[in-house]
């Protein structure tokens, strides 16, 4: 630990995460109820390493559905087809526009597993009480945090193009499983990332007790 | 260390002691020059932002955004015809279709990241500024919505879901001829007038100046964390 780097938590000071205020939780205690805004004040978001991985393991398994399983199904008179997320990019590429290809293939596919692989590394350097390259692994976090909310896109894509086509007999539009998976990864880590709490990466070059 | 006389001056202009949200540094700040900013020296997150707050500004927006939000879901996205027959969407178009397909799940995310967190975070913004009109200490609730319009923000996706309708309609125009409609461009107005009220609202000034929840009201269960408790 580098001279005169304090942390909060060992002087008892915890910030509140809802309006910014520091104040001090009761000795001996591990968590109080911060006097400006009421909400409770923990030194360290509640059973973060737990609960990141409950989340991530379950958006990874839903991750598998998401790829595999047709996400929509088109009817034309020609006959009907459906569409994996996958097959739904090789479409955009073929019939020209690859440049929406590329943003849908870096957003639906690549987006997810960017994410579930760098909280799943954050977690297992924080486990492993590593004290290098923290400020990579936060600019890491923030990168994860920042992208995230754009692998909802693909989920809007079939929103509107299946609200859109809806032109029985002639041509139609339906969701298919996969979207639901594909839903459920978005959802699940989104709130990973913000169950993770970045503090616990600087908590080991501190060596100091955790607080379980 | 006399935390305690510090940690009141956080609004007059001294160097004040807070902690990194994101490495817990504990580090006393100077407040920025204005349109400047300080950073954890640690980790480089942006602890403090000097932006001339104007409410008036701000709240001008939030109105704007107001009014762009119902147009946006009023009027169709965007419309199909082919072989002499039309059919149109709106916002929510998108979700309800969904819904009645059986996807409830995925109709209930597109809503909440099309409509419902959008319109919250402007309206929540909208009356946290009217309220802070009429002079000071602001009601306690007013920080029970300022934790919403940050759990709004999280959720509010118009940026993503006009990048979603532009490959949507690629998609479909190699089926049939698309008609743009005024909710599109609405919606583009939308997410400048969004970005612009999240670089002018300043929260902190808000809670600032919001009554404490300790002050006068018994504490709740538990402890006190107390720090200058009813020292406002």
């Amino acid at each position: 630990m580098t001279s005169g780097e304090t942390m909060a938590m060992q002087l008892g000071l915890a910030l509140c995460r809802h309006c910014g205020l520091l104040s001090k939780v009761p000795e001996g205690s591990r968590e109080g109820f911060c006097p400006r805004c009421g909400n409770k004040l923990l030194f360290r978001k509640k059973d973060s390493l737990q609960r990141t991985w409950a989340l991530i393991i379950a958006a990874a398994i839903c991750y598998i559905p998401a790829n595999l399983q047709p996400v929509m199904t088109s009817v034309t008179v020609t006959g009907s087809h459906a569409d994996t997320i996958i097959s739904g990019v090789v479409l955009l590429y073929t019939s020209g526009s690859w440049h929406l290809a590329l943003i849908v293939l870096i957003a639906s596919v690549m987006i997810p597993m960017a994410k579930l692989i760098s909280l799943a590394y954050l977690l297992i350097t924080v486990q492993r009480r590593s004290t290098k390259s923290n400020r990579e692994r936060i600019r890491l976090y923030r990168l994860v945090e920042f992208i995230g909310r754009w692998s909802m896109l693909d989920v809007f894509v079939i929103a509107f193009v299946v609200a859109l086509v809806q032109l029985k007999p002639l041509m139609a539009a339906e969701p298919r499983s996969g979207i639901v998976f594909f839903a459920a990864v978005v959802i699940l880590t989104m709130i990973a990332s913000q169950s993770f709490d970045p503090r616990l990466i600087w908590d080991s070059t501190h060596s100091m007790e955790q607080p379980s | 260390m006399n935390h305690e006389n510090r940690q009141e001056t956080a609004t007059a202009g001294a160097d004040y002691l807070t902690a990194c949200p994101d490495c817990d540094l504990l580090q006393y700040i100077t407040p920025p020059p204005p349109l400047g900013k300080t950073v954890c020296r640690r980790c480089g997150k942006v602890l403090a932002i000097n932006t001339p707050e104007d409410h008036e500004r701000t709240l001008a927006l939030t109105l704007g955004a107001a009014i762009v939000f119902l147009i946006a879901n009023a009027f169709p996205l965007m419309g199909l015809s082919a072989a002499g027959r039309q059919v149109s969407t709106t916002v929510i178009g998108g979700a309800l279709v969904l819904w009645a397909e059986g996807h409830q799940l995925t109709a209930a995310l597109v809503g909440l990241c099309a409509v419902v967190a959008p319109g919250i975070y402007i309206v929540m913004i909208m009356t946290i500024l009217i309220i802070a009109r009429h002079g000071d200490p602001l009601p306690e609730w007013v920080g029970e919505m300022l934790h919403g319009v940050e759990l709004a923000r999280e959720w509010a996706m118009a940026e993503v879901m006009m990048l979603g309708i532009l490959v949507a309609l690629v998609k479909i125009a190699d089926l049939a001829t698309v008609i743009v409609g005024v909710g599109m461009f609405a919606t583009g107005a939308l997410i400048v007038l969004i970005a612009l009220i999240a670089t002018n609202f300043r929260p902190e000034e808000i809670w600032a100046r919001t009554r404490w929840f300790a002050k006068g009201s018994p504490v709740p269960k538990g402890p006190c964390p107390v720090m200058d408790c009813g020292d406002r």
